[in-house]
């Protein structure tokens, strides 16, 4: 590629490699040069976010794994051993632990900014895809993980959500769940594989968080107003302005991750999983990680059977229903590029979908805190409306929205709402180093 | 390609500037150095297994002419009573015979216990010679079955592809028969 | 007073803001029937929180005189008594010398094994054994304590919502039960999770049902462990209830966490380091990006 003369990489040595293998152009390219929309807001963070989180997950779970032992009598006394004994294994143990609540609350606040800046739309559905698929697998990395210290809500988590598959007819939901315990109930081979697949998963997320940013640099970051770029005037070189920014991220981003690893370590898991699992013991009240209450609480609004009207005739009984539902709020996530048909995509301009973005997002709300109260009255109500204005938002609201709604006129470029109007004026090109790539979000047509 | 807008270097003050991402830089470093620590130092040796790296061995219920064998860090440790004759033995062979010269009095702290780690110099098998009946050589103290080294009473090496004398760990006898080893 | 400002409140409020950005608060796990434990004052609390050694001594004097006699350790070595700077270890101990501790390890006998001849044997109690437990295993206990299981108690502070500060409410909240409530052959206690309800006499008009009535607190098999002067104090402190409570409840959060002090000490440093470090991240942010407006 002439880039890399022409931008000079490196001298000797450098050169020398990337002749041959072209990697320091193609990290300058992807992570200098790499043109970026000049009005990004701090809500574009979290994406970097969720990689070194990600990075923190996995260095601290090697070093656990090197000192856990997984097997039944001894999980739960070598993760004391860990927390006692190991020189700084509290410490790497608690990063562990909190920073799986982290990297889901900052995964979730990147969904719902990709939902209400239309992240989603045409031409990033991939991308969109590939994150859906990022998250399913963070769950079960997440929950294969907590069956590991084997605690109380260790094995009856792990119960309850492989018996999940139990609900699936003709005898083949039974077969399954057995296959996935490796026997009768969860026990010592079930603890093992999870283990095993525990420490695989992390590794096929970063692989897949690949693929999720060489689609994003297809097409460049979305942005809040959610236009294409014009033009040279409308982005800036990831570096230095986003790598500082991104930085700064990871301060702040460190500060709150600190205060709770150091001053309330404890604080989002769950007394019950400092008792030792006991398989004929069953905690008043079985509840999930946090992070997975919104969808313990859709899985709970089936209550009902389905079947054919005045005929009596069961489709799905309430067991099979919570699990299709569960499954399907997140396989609706898939889908939403194509239900969402506004050609708009950032919520700025459309003025009753910001209405309905914050609905939901107080529906999630609502979901997740549904999802730890026990299943009686009023909880099981409010959670089957909730579960109900779930769906109805993607699979009702969104169409029509998108058919129903007069978004608000869009500005002509990014540049012009951030210099006030000025239009290209304020922005000379960047030193003349040459086309270093092309961009592919606009066609030679539409640059000026 | 959409090139990157560059604003041009106002007059900012550079040395300012420059300060500011030195400092920056610096303090990531550090920061970086400070969390490597406690991730290094946790793949070192754990409180439980520092624990067990200093044991009391109790020698007075082994008999005159009999061994036992502990464990220590991982490996055998012998401690032989050793009988009057195998003493003089031990005292009375020339250095120059030894491939280790070693005297039996630099070997030990009390003539009749002899305290050594159980692994031959060699490559590391257990020497026979502890229990009654066992092989102990041509020397009456041990015999390594896997290569054929033979050690004297005084654990020292006396033929065979051995190099060394079987190693004497750091102990004290903190009572008249405790051993403290480690 | 520092330790008041920060008492607890911090690192929730700090959770409940955190978490409302992301999804739904998790405390909000309550189940039907637990009860809000109030706040009791520790020197831990806080983050500049410190163990008093005195009173995990005499928590420990506690714990063996009384507690032992049904409740295990087994996560607590003899040696975790004596750790402190000097010891090699991080985490500090009960502020116990090396040689207290031996002396203290070998009051007890330990089984070991087997010897030479395949023989368990007994032995006296050295540094890096653990605390033997009081049964041999669950059924045991369970059998000895008609059915009731005396919980390992290393963890309890961590194992039950509301930590020290339930055990200390629990071990003080033997109270009469409340008009009406049938304790069989069990104990009233205000502050253990139970659905007690009392009958109020009242007849429902539409279903012609008793009214039920809620009352805190639940039965529990163990009878008040605790009674004025329990143990007598070598320091002298007197022995009532609230002080053995208090002092045996934040012995018990040092055996679940024998890194706090350590934890909050390294926090402080962490967070000032963080703020600095982003502030500067900050500058370098605003100077960079005032090349752009």
């Amino acid at each position: 590629m002439s880039s890399t003369s022409s931008n000079g990489i490196g001298s000797g040595v450098i050169k020398w490699i990337d002749y041959r293998l072209p990697i320091f152009t193609m990290m300058n390219k992807e992570l200098n040069e790499y043109p970026t929309p000049r009005n990004l807001t701090y809500m574009w963070n979290f994406g970097s976010l969720a990689g070194i989180a990600l990075v923190i997950m996995i260095v601290t779970g090697i070093l656990l794994a090197m000192q856990y032992t997984a097997h039944v009598d001894m999980a739960f006394d070598s993760v004391e051993r860990i927390m006692r004994d190991v020189n700084y294994g509290w410490l790497i143990r608690y990063i562990h632990m909190n920073g799986a609540s982290f990297f889901f609350i900052v995964v979730y606040i990147h969904i719902f900014r990709g939902l209400y800046y239309g992240s989603y739309k045409a031409p990033r559905e991939i991308l969109w895809a590939l994150g859906v698929i990022i998250l399913l697998l963070m769950m079960a990395t997440a929950f294969m993980g907590y069956v590991l210290p084997w605690g109380q809500m260790s094995f009856w988590g792990a119960t309850v959500i492989t018996n999940l598959f139990s609900a699936i007819p003709w005898g083949i939901g039974d077969a399954i769940v057995a296959w996935l315990w490796g026997g009768f109930a969860v026990d010592n081979p079930t603890l093992v594989r999870f283990y095993a697949l525990h420490y695989l998963l992390p590794f096929v997320i970063a692989a897949v968080a690949v693929l999720h940013m060489w689609a994003l640099h297809r097409f460049g970051s979305n942005n809040p107003l959610g236009i294409d770029a014009k033009g040279p005037q409308d982005k800036i070189s990831f570096h230095p302005y986003y790598t500082t920014k991104d930085l700064f991220g990871f301060g702040v981003f460190f500060i709150f991750f600190a205060a709770f690893i150091f001053y309330a370590p404890n604080y989002m898991g769950h007394p019950d999983n400092y008792i030792e699992a006991n398989p004929l013991v069953t905690p008043p009240h079985i509840v999930p990680e946090w992070y997975f209450l919104p969808f313990y609480a859709i899985l709970r609004a089936i209550t009902f059977d389905i079947s054919i009207p005045f005929t009596g005739i069961v489709l799905i009984d309430a067991k099979l229903g919570g699990v299709i539902a569960m499954f399907a709020s997140i396989a609706v996530l898939f889908v939403l590029p194509w239900l969402d048909s506004s050609p708009v995509r950032s919520g700025r301009f459309r003025p009753y979908f910001k209405w309905f973005f914050w609905i939901f997002v107080i529906d999630c709300l609502v979901l997740g805190y549904i999802g730890a109260m026990p299943a009686e009255s009023p909880y099981t109500e409010i959670g089957q409306v909730a579960t109900a204005w779930y769906f109805l938002h993607f699979l009702v609201i969104l169409p029509l929205l998108s058919r129903l709604e007069r978004p608000m006129p869009l500005p002509a470029s990014i540049s012009e709402p951030v210099l006030g109007g000025g239009g290209m004026a304020a922005a000379p090109a960047r030193s003349p180093e040459g086309a270093s790539g092309v961009s592919t979000e606009q066609s030679p047509e539409t640059m000026r | 390609m959409a090139e990157a807008t560059n604003p041009p270097r106002g007059d900012v003050d550079e040395g300012k500037r420059d300060f500011i991402y030195l400092l920056g830089g610096a303090a990531g470093v550090v920061g970086v150095g400070i969390v490597a620590w406690p991730l290094i130092d946790s793949l070192n040796p754990s409180a439980d297994v520092l624990a067990l790296a200093s044991i009391e061995v109790d020698v007075s219920p082994i008999e005159v002419g009999q061994a036992i064998t502990v464990t220590w860090r991982g490996k055998p440790v012998f401690i032989r009573h050793r009988t009057v004759e195998e003493i003089s033995e031990a005292e009375v062979v020339p250095m120059d015979v030894l491939r280790d010269p070693q005297t039996d009095e630099e070997r030990r702290i009390k003539a009749e216990y002899l305290v050594m780690v159980g692994v031959c110099t060699h490559l590391g098998c257990i020497p026979s010679g502890q229990k009654v009946g066992e092989e102990k050589g041509e020397y009456g103290g041990w015999f390594c079955p896997c290569h054929g080294s033979h050690y004297d009473t005084s654990g020292r090496i006396r033929k065979g592809p051995a190099p060394t004398n079987l190693v004497v760990p750091p102990y004290e006898f903190i009572q008249d028969t405790v051993v403290q080893i480690g | 007073m520092n330790r008041r400002l920060f008492k607890s409140g911090s690192g929730r409020l700090l959770a409940a803001a955190v978490l409302s950005l992301g999804l739904s608060v998790p405390q909000a796990a309550q189940a039907a029937g637990a009860i809000d434990v109030p706040d009791h004052d520790f020197s831990f609390d806080g983050i500049f929180g410190t163990f008093d050694r005195m009173q995990l001594q005499r928590g420990f004097q506690v714990y063996r005189e009384v507690c032992s006699v049904c409740h295990g350790l087994r996560l607590i070595s003899f040696r975790n008594l004596g750790d402190g700077p000097d010891s090699g270890n991080n985490s500090g101990g009960l502020g116990y010398t090396q040689e207290q501790v031996k002396a203290f390890a070998a009051e007890y006998t330990i089984v070991d094994g087997p010897n030479d001849e395949g023989e368990m044997f007994e032995r006296a109690g050295l540094p890096f054994d653990h605390y033997p437990s009081p049964f041999p295993n669950r059924q045991a206990a369970e059998f000895a304590n008609g059915g009731a299981y005396p919980s390992d108690l290393s963890l309890m502070a961590k194992a039950r919502k509301g930590g020290a500060d339930y055990i200390y409410y629990l071990l003080t909240g033997y109270i009469d039960p409340p008009a009406g409530v049938d304790v069989g052959a069990l104990h009233y206690n205000r502050y253990f999770p139970g659905t007690l309800t009392v009958d109020t006499g009242r007849i429902d008009d539409e279903t012609g049902e008793p009214i039920l009535e809620p009352v805190p607190g639940g039965l529990i098999a163990m009878a008040q462990p605790l009674w004025e002067d329990s143990v007598v104090y070598q320091d002298g402190t007197p022995a009532t209830v609230e002080q053995m409570a208090e002092d045996v409840s934040a012995f018990l959060m040092w055996t679940a966490e024998p890194m706090l002090e350590d934890r909050k000490r390294m926090g402080i440093k962490v967070l000032i380091f963080l703020v600095v470090l982003t502030a500067l991240f900050y500058a370098i942010k605003r100077q960079v990006w005032s090349k752009l407006h």
